[in-house]
């Protein structure tokens, strides 16, 4: 059955995690306006990946995990370049060049890398493709993805502490009058600089992150920076009221509901 | 004598199916109040619950059962309180064909396991259609645990509706074993 949607409406993590619990074997498609990527898994596991639709060659898979010198890279890019690259790692581990264990190093390093890139991915439209194999020519591999699915959940959480932090993103910000720390002393990056640029109290956060090109989480962790550093105040536009508590349904007599329940079963049978 | 009302709520996202699956069951017009979708995101269909469906089936000369389905959107979030007050049990409804409400659904199963600890099931609708994702996968997107019930359903039929029913109220009388235990 169909397994396809949007990344804003189910993360990547849920994807990785429904694809290793349900043990799928098949193609993930991620394609969004930034970066797409292929991501074939094996009975759960990740066996293939690729950002974008082309696969990058071994050799620069290999320089790129700094396992084989740049320098080196290119000349033998040269010399096997008639060889795939289950031909070329057999070939390099035979010459010397590296082990088994740094070749596999090498592609699962570049594995989880692809997958890193997909996590600050908040749209975007994905598909699964049941059963579709990887290319013959890959070199055979199966990787666990617990770890990095450990890694995106945490950041997801982190997300989460700054929503809880800053709730709604429909409030503005003014410099704080009295800021708890001395200003010379604070470093601010690049994003930090966009944002402060467009303190007002005329500005909502989220217009600010729109010109500032930030996406929420993004724009949720400078504006937590900068409430830390005691720079900027929350001017909140509105005050919801705080939600009723829950009520409980009125207990009954067990007996009574039972013999309630089985009236209505009997009735729910005839229809 | 005066007759005796309990009542089953049927909730879940919007355009999930809920006035289609009480419609299948009641022995009445579902009443509802629909009103034109007028938000962007929400045009799928051209009309949805604002109060609620109301359905009934008489089950005898003094119980009746009634049906409540809440309004999807999340704006009516202040009637799902009062509609689950006093309820037997509750059906979550989920579009199995559309992933980006399952977020939603699992927030709407939180709310309502919030206001009212009574039993419940899982339902996946539209089942019959070529798009819909598998109960398995379903299972996982929800983070259902294995001991919650996940049922496939068509709620246009009505057999289909007729056995979602009986596993809620199975459900039920489970819940009131153990507790008797």
């Amino acid at each position: 059955m169909a397994l396809k949607g949007n990344l804003s409406d189910f993360s990547i993590i849920q994807l990785l995690n429904l694809i290793t619990l349900a043990k799928k074997t098949g193609a993930l498609y991620i394609e969004s306006s930034s970066k797409s990527a292929r991501l074939i898994f094996r009975e759960g596991k990740l066996v293939y990946a690729t950002a974008g639709m082309d696969a990058m060659p071994l050799i620069k898979i290999m320089a790129r995990s700094k396992l084989i010198p740049s320098s080196m890279a290119a000349s033998l890019s040269e010399r096997y370049r008639s060889l795939n690259d289950m031909e070329l790692g057999i070939t390099l581990i035979n010459s010397g060049y590296l082990t088994q264990d740094q070749i596999f190093t090498g592609i699962t390093d570049f594995f989880k890398d692809i997958i890193r890139g997909l996590f600050t991915l908040t749209d975007g439209l994905f598909h699964f493709e049941a059963e579709e194999p990887p290319p013959l020519t890959s070199i055979p591999l199966r990787m666990t993805l617990e770890d990095i699915i450990i890694e995106g959940s945490r950041q997801a959480h982190e997300h989460e502490d700054l929503k809880s932090e800053i709730p709604s993103l429909d409030v503005a910000l003014k410099f704080a009058e009295r800021p708890g720390v001395n200003i010379r002393d604070i470093n601010l990056n690049a994003e930090e600089w966009r944002v402060i640029s467009y303190v007002s109290p005329k500005n909502s956060i989220k217009q600010i992150a729109v010109v500032a090109k930030l996406n929420d989480f993004q724009i949720r962790r400078v504006v937590y920076n900068l409430l830390q550093a005691g720079l900027v105040e929350l001017i909140r536009l509105n005050n919801p009221a705080a939600p009723a508590p829950p009520r409980m349904i009125p207990a009954r007599n067990p007996v009574e509901q039972r013999n309630l329940v089985n009236r209505v079963i009997d009735r729910i049978k005839t229809i | 004598m005066q007759t005796q009302t309990v009542k089953i709520v049927v909730t879940g996202p919007f355009n999930a199916g809920k006035t289609e699956l009480i419609r299948s069951v009641s022995e009445i017009e579902v009443v509802n109040t629909e009103k034109k979708v007028t938000s962007e995101s929400e045009k799928v269909k051209n009309s949805t619950t604002v109060a609620m469906d109301f359905g009934r089936i008489t089950v005898d000369n003094d119980l009746v059962l009634f049906l409540f389905g809440t309004p999807g959107q999340k704006r009516f979030d202040f009637m799902w309180e009062i509609l689950s007050e006093g309820m037997l049990g509750f059906i979550v409804l989920v579009d199995s064909t559309r992933p980006e409400t399952f977020r939603e659904a699992r927030g709407i199963l939180e709310t309502f396991r919030a206001y009212a600890p009574t039993p419940y099931i899982v339902v996946a609708n539209k089942q019959d259609l070529t798009d819909a994702w598998s109960l398995e996968d379903i299972r996982v997107a929800l983070r259902l645990d294995s001991a919650i019930k996940l049922l496939p359903c068509t709620a246009k039929k009505k057999s289909s509706v007729k056995t979602v029913l009986l596993e809620l109220l199975y459900a039920i009388l489970e819940e009131l074993d153990s507790a008797k235990s």
